[in-house]
């Protein structure tokens, strides 16, 4: 995969124009503050398999606690929002941009999972504030290949179109109960078919427009997403990772999800610096 | 000077004072761009260069932004039942997107509601200076600009700030074209030009006649078919009326379908011909004139109705007007009608009153502007227009990467400034270019752009800046 600055803008989207994607009825979920400190919006995009439901579970209370209106969204064909099996990333992309743009001030948008990856598109589609990408799933072999290693059985179907089985270990640490873990676990849907094979063999995003700033973080214990795949998206962006180890993939689900989100949100208040 | 926002926008620190020409003082606000008009091209401009990392000064005349989709302002447009000629997709800017929910042609009060999303979502108003508008704008030494202000009205003292570029979005659908006619003088019904039409009750149970066939002409044609006693449309040539929809989708989106494929330009008008054929057919059938162009070769017009009210007999189509009288209006070809109303919709002409002519390279004094990509003036690498475009298609779009350009170009000066020397010596070659196919000459189309072709110049240029 190439790096994000080294290309140039685009300007011409022609099939943006000309076929422009079928809108869907989408699940947003928000909270505010209780005093609007001019913190800018954060929208949290869940990944493949989960829904907003993954961010309403303790992240959006905290941060709206924090001062940061919170919002999190479903993609089409995921938790609240409309089924559509044939959706695509760029299907995916549209929806997260137009929440964002849709929010009331300049947003903030923190992708988890594969939804890294869409919002990693999204950026060069919106100009957010700045970003976050938190287990980040960039896609491309590696990433099956991490996949395949944890999971053989869960993820083999997958390449065939069929759907992602994610095992307990992979997404949660040990010290989540085992009643909390099945009924997350019971919630997972799945993502398009095609949208499957796009983050295995799809286009790496294009320029951010606007070089928001961008934090990546993850846990080195993470059965989804390995270490070496958490430095190179940190690269990507020209800065390290923040680890949170003994952590799972799903970090706003497991037992010590306020440590990650806090990092973040001390990060955003002290106002990073333009990519 | 009066403060401009409900935000409370503090009043700017002058740096230093030096008194200018006149012996007035001159505020330096140093690296500080100005952008003139806070219409759609003027905020996509105070968000593209702040995005740029420059301080922005905005003026705008009105109290609010929107420029003329804001019904509110005494020089919009717009009328009760405007929609949008292009669809969604190319109207937006492309990135922010309007609400997928909104109809694929929108009205005017979402087109406004849509642009204070924008300035209230990228927080735009802190730079924008309500109340205000500018009275002179002059090149200093440096490439430097000074920017005279007063309060809109005129009233209160004029106050000069020296900027290091300006930005003109000033718009050019605010001054009306009006056509002379013979006896218009003696002629005792009424007449108005578009700009002042609002709403259907001015038409409503008059004989009207509609001259032009812009879409203001045409759309004005079918709101006087609803609500008039007799319409008569007059137009000088025969036109193409392509419909807003066909094959189940926006007729722009299928162009550009073609357009993306790069279809040659002698099959898509062949395209377009059958495709009328399927549905309207032959137009001189319905009393309307033959068009004497191809399709593609004026101004696009997007009206499904206009031929539907013709073939219901709402509408009489008229030739060009020869000259009025005291009764009525006599027609090139000899016809006498009698209106009560006469709708002039012949266009606009832009207009720069507080900028020498001649920077913007209008040496005759023709009110034409010569620029690159009719955005960069010769000369003047710290000056640009924005906005000021025909384009076939959505403005917003086109406005916003005029902006991104100019923003890279100024970010260039400090940064490489031997590489925006290049830059500016292109825009010093390139002036006057075109970026429409064959179009007819007129001050209708002195802006005429197709947005791919244009679109596709703005690529290159920036590609060019930034040596990719």
């Amino acid at each position: 995969m190439t790096g994000t600055t080294d290309q140039r803008v685009r300007i011409m989207r022609g099939r943006e124009w000309a076929h422009p994607v079928r809108p869907a009825r989408r699940e947003v979920l928000g909270v505010d503050p209780e005093l609007d400190e001019g913190r800018p919006p954060l929208l949290f995009v869940p990944g493949f398999g989960h829904g907003a439901w993954a961010f309403a579970e303790h992240w959006l209370e905290h941060a709206a606690s924090r001062g940061f209106p919170a919002y999190a969204m479903s993609l089409r064909g995921h938790g609240g929002s409309e089924p559509a099996p044939g959706a695509t990333l760029r299907a995916y992309t549209h929806d997260v941009v137009q929440v964002a743009a849709g929010l009331p001030r300049q947003a903030v948008l923190v992708g988890h999972g594969a939804g890294a990856l869409v919002v990693s598109h999204a950026l060069a589609r919106y100009p957010a504030r700045a970003a976050v990408l938190v287990a980040p799933v960039l896609g491309g072999a590696a990433t099956a290949g991490a996949a395949l290693r944890a999971n053989p059985l869960g993820t083999l179907p997958a390449l065939f179109g069929g759907g992602l089985r994610l095992h307990r270990r992979q997404l949660f640490s040990r010290e989540l109960p085992e009643a909390d873990a099945r009924r997350h676990l019971a919630r997972l849907g799945r993502a398009g078919r095609r949208a499957q094979w796009q983050l295995l063999a799809g286009r790496a995003a294009e320029p951010a427009v606007g070089r928001p700033p961008v934090l990546v973080l993850g846990s080195p214990d993470d059965r989804v997403v390995p270490p070496a795949a958490l430095t190179r998206a940190a690269r990507r962006y020209g800065a390290a990772p923040l680890l949170f180890p003994g952590m799972g993939h799903d970090l706003m689900l497991d037992t010590r999800w306020q440590e990650p989100l806090d990092a973040l949100l001390d990060w955003l208040v002290k106002e990073p610096a333009k990519s | 000077m009066s403060p401009s926002t409900e935000h409370g926008r503090p009043e700017p620190e002058p740096t230093t004072l030096a008194p200018n020409r006149d012996g007035r003082p001159v505020s330096d606000r140093g690296d500080t761009v100005c952008v003139i008009g806070a219409g759609a091209s003027g905020l996509t401009a105070v968000k593209n260069l702040t995005e740029h990392g420059f301080g922005v000064d905005c003026y705008e005349r009105e109290t609010g932004v929107g420029g003329g989709w804001n019904w509110r302002h005494d020089r919009s447009p717009v009328y009760a039942s405007t929609h949008l000629i292009s669809s969604r997709p190319f109207t937006q800017f492309p990135d922010f997107p309007m609400p997928d929910s909104w109809p694929d042609y929108p009205h005017h009060s979402q087109l406004l509601s849509y642009f204070e999303r924008y300035a209230d979502h990228f927080d735009l108003r802190r730079h924008i200076w309500f109340g205000t508008e500018v009275v002179r704008v002059e090149p200093v030494d440096g490439h430097r600009w000074d920017v005279t202000t007063r309060s809109t009205g005129g009233y209160g003292p004029e106050r000069t700030s020296r900027y290091a570029a300006v930005l003109v979005a000033n718009g050019h659908n605010w001054s009306p074209k009006l056509p002379r006619y013979e006896g218009l003088e003696e002629f005792r019904g009424e007449v108005m030009h578009a700009s002042s039409y609002k709403d259907p009750a001015q038409l409503r149970g008059k004989r009207v006649l509609v001259v032009g066939a812009g879409n203001t002409g045409c759309d004005l044609a079918v709101e006087a078919a609803q609500q008039a006693s007799r319409c008569w449309h007059s137009t000088r040539r025969g036109y193409w009326y392509a419909p807003k929809y066909v094959l189940g989708r926006p007729a722009d989106q299928v162009n550009d379908a073609l357009l993306a494929l790069r279809v040659p330009l002698r099959l898509r008008q062949w395209l377009y011909h059958w495709t009328l054929r399927l549905t309207v057919g032959d137009l001189t059938r319905f009393g309307l004139p033959k068009p004497d162009h191809r399709v593609y070769e004026t101004h696009p017009i997007a009206n499904s109705q206009l031929v539907y009210y013709v073939g219901h007999g709402e509408i009489t189509p008229v030739p060009e007007l020869a000259r009025f009288h005291f009764g009525g209006v006599t027609l090139t070809d000899g016809r006498d009608i009698d209106p009560e109303l006469v709708v002039f919709a012949t266009g606009y002409l832009p207009r720069f009153e507080f900028l020498d002519p001649g920077v913007l390279g209008d040496a005759d004094g023709s009110g034409r502007p010569r620029l690159w990509l009719h955005a960069f003036p010769p000369g003047h690498p710290t000056l640009a227009v924005a906005g000021l475009l025909q384009p076939d298609s959505g403005l917003f779009t086109l406005a916003h990467w005029q902006t991104v350009l100019f923003a890279r170009s100024l970010r260039l000066r400090r940064e490489q400034p031997q590489r925006a020397a290049a830059f500016a010596s292109r825009a010093a070659a390139g002036a006057g270019e075109r970026y429409a196919g064959k179009v007819k000459d007129s001050s209708r189309h002195w802006f005429e752009v197709g947005h791919v072709d244009y679109l596709r110049a703005v690529q290159r240029a920036l590609d060019e800046l930034e040596g990719k």
